[in-house]
């Protein structure tokens, strides 16, 4: 069952941060913002209970609201009261200090560790209630009750899905000295919290790639001294290894269906790609060139798969239809353009970019595919592994801060931007979850 | 909210979490020692370093004990250079008189560009070394290929000097 299902990856969540605490947790720097963010107070929720809840929903909310660039949240210490339902709100005041939206709320338990949380919207310069919710959960899952908040306001106010119930993962190396590292698959919220590690190892671990579902992850570890792809389930944290030929396993990518696999392999002499069944352990080989065919990425509705190629001297994306195997080239401006990924409607194509020209950079690009239009929407240096958030919004990508590995994200059309530093270590290969239920 | 209303299963679903939760905590693969306490919760871990890491300088067949075993490439490039014709024709000659040696050739390129892509450049190049040794002598059965790509720089750092150092192939001897 959905619900129990979630509830127990949620409390297993919590025990795990009791007992081991919190690792390489990221921490979200809104570094650009819209031109006129919406300006939105979102008021300490009320709470009935004795005892101190472990979680400041409201904080949550605030936070996501105002990095997601959109949202300009007023801070606390500039209000002037608290209210915690209508009759205690008095619009005047929140006019006055240049509020258009705000969000009050209170929590009350209802037995033990179960809570209810009502929430309302107020149109500040209307003076109306836009609309308002009660929700239940537990004092152990009050970031997602929180997250969710923040979804339905987002969408509410911006008629954009929101994205914040959504999750990440992503690679960590750290230097152990002797040229020897520690590298983990780390999985967290999409805001940096609750980071937990979900593998670890001394050799490399790349490529992660969520299921459509958001229940498995595929990459590629070299724990075995060679490149192997593998799956592993979060709530079990069961793995199994899937491909391990001599040569090249790596790339994996999820097909929408969920039970196909994209990856390349180079047993067949050099590196092509491969669609792989799942259920059946079928490989049909896509891809027939001398020259590198890697980072397959499939078109959403599954009938055709984006890939990197140097045929053609260098790094370019192409497009392959599965049903005819007819080839046609995707990115024509810059050099170097690879580890191309699509935005759910398949329109945009997000991609590690370098224009012609002497010591140009490797960028953060998007093409519209439908007008061919190609901008370059990162100024960093050494910018890859881009991923797209579930609502088409934001491309996450990992690049250098300092000499420190970071993940930063920037919205499609350039307007948001903000880094995730982390507490240690390298950060790379960022993979958005897609929603999950 | 339907998704969050779990009175009803909640104690079902916190007895699940704590048989989850322990019974995930020490996923490991086979033999698994990492030489140290690392946590791991609700996760795995892998069986930690290779098996495979080849012989270090001093362990070298005599033989080939003042070859060089690094070999540097130019950038986008995986063509063998000039430099490192004698000593691979070295390194050729000895695995052709001995059949029983075996070498492992770790292929890098540095960090510039996807790491996806690297890795199937680090393969290149250590394919290029690979038909170099085969051309001068060395049984294809001798030589084994592996491509780290950008995962295992030799030297951190972002500029020219720590790439050039980077794009390399390694050529480690099999444990004997």
């Amino acid at each position: 069952m959905v619900i129990a299902m979630k509830q127990r990856l949620l409390a297993c969540c919590v025990l795990m941060l009791l007992a081991f605490g919190v690792r390489a947790e990221l921490v979200i720097e809104v570094t650009q913002g819209v031109d006129a963010p919406t300006p939105i107070a979102v008021v300490p929720f009320g709470w009935s209970g004795t005892t101190p809840l472990p979680e400041d929903i409201a904080e949550i909310v605030s936070t996501d609201l105002h990095r997601s660039g959109f949202f300009g949240a007023m801070k606390r210490a500039d209000m002037l009261s608290f209210p915690q339902q209508q009759a205690q709100v008095f619009f005047r005041d929140w006019r006055v200090s240049g509020q258009n939206y705000l969000l009050i709320g209170r929590v009350s338990s209802t037995g033990g560790e179960q809570l209810q949380v009502t929430y309302e919207l107020y149109d500040v310069l209307k003076e109306t209630r836009v609309f308002g919710e009660q929700i239940s959960g537990s004092t152990r899952n009050m970031r997602d009750m929180a997250h969710y908040i923040a979804d339905a306001v987002f969408e509410k106010l911006t008629g954009l899905r929101g994205a914040f119930s959504t999750r990440i993962a992503y690679v960590t190396a750290q230097s152990q000295g002797a040229g020897q590292h520690r590298y983990s698959l780390q999985l967290a919220d999409a805001d940096g919290a609750r980071a937990r590690t979900i593998l670890e190892s001394r050799e490399p671990i790349m490529s992660p790639s969520w299921s459509r579902d958001g229940s498995k992850l595929a990459y590629v570890s070299f724990e075995s001294s060679r490149p192997g792809i593998y799956v592993q389930h979060l709530a079990s944290g069961k793995r199994e290894k899937i491909q391990s030929f001599p040569g090249l396993n790596g790339a994996p990518a999820w097909a929408p269906d969920g039970q196909r696999l994209a990856l390349t392999l180079s047993k067949d002499g050099n590196p092509e790609i491969y669609t792989l069944d799942l259920a059946r352990r079928q490989l049909t080989r896509v891809t027939h060139h001398y020259g590198i065919d890697t980072e397959p990425t499939w078109a959403p509705d599954g009938q055709s798969i984006l890939f990197t190629s140097d045929r053609g001297g260098q790094p370019q994306i192409y497009r392959v239809y599965l049903a005819d195997r007819r080839i046609e080239r995707v990115t024509f401006e810059g050099n170097y353009n690879s580890s191309g990924k699509l935005t759910q409607d398949g329109r945009f194509l997000a991609m590690v970019h370098r224009s012609a020209g002497a010591g140009a950079a490797f960028n953060i690009a998007v093409q519209d595919l439908k007008t061919g239009r190609l901008d370059i929407l990162t100024q960093t240096s050494l910018d890859e592994s881009p991923t797209i958030a579930p609502n088409g919004s934001v491309v996450l990508y990992a690049t250098q801060q300092g000499s420190t590995g970071v993940l930063a994200a920037v919205s499609l059309d350039g307007r948001v931007r903000f880094r995730m530093p982390s507490s240690s270590g390298d950060v790379r290969e960022p993979a958005w979850s897609p929603y999950l239920q | 909210m339907r998704a969050l209303n779990v009175t009803k299963v909640a104690a079902l679903a916190l007895t699940f979490a704590w048989v989850a939760g322990c019974s995930s905590t020490s996923t490991q693969t086979d033999s698994a020692d990492m030489g140290g306490s690392m946590g791991s919760e609700g996760g795995a871990m892998t069986s930690g370093s290779a098996g495979m890491g080849g012989l270090s300088g001093s362990d070298l067949p005599a033989e080939v004990a003042n070859l060089q075993t690094v070999f540097y490439f130019d950038f986008d490039q995986s063509t063998v250079k000039g430099e490192s014709f004698a000593d691979l024709e070295a390194h050729a000659r000895y695995l052709s008189s001995n059949p029983q040696a075996n070498v492992r050739l770790e292929g890098h390129a540095d960090e510039r560009g996807t790491r996806e892509y690297n890795i199937a450049l680090g393969e290149r190049r250590g394919n290029a070394v690979a038909r170099f040794l085969m051309v001068n002598g060395a049984n294809a059965g001798q030589v084994e290929v592996i491509s780290y790509g950008e995962e295992k720089p030799a030297v951190m750092g972002h500029g020219s000097d720590s790439w050039a150092q980077n794009r390399r192939v390694e050529l480690k001897y099999a444990g004997r």
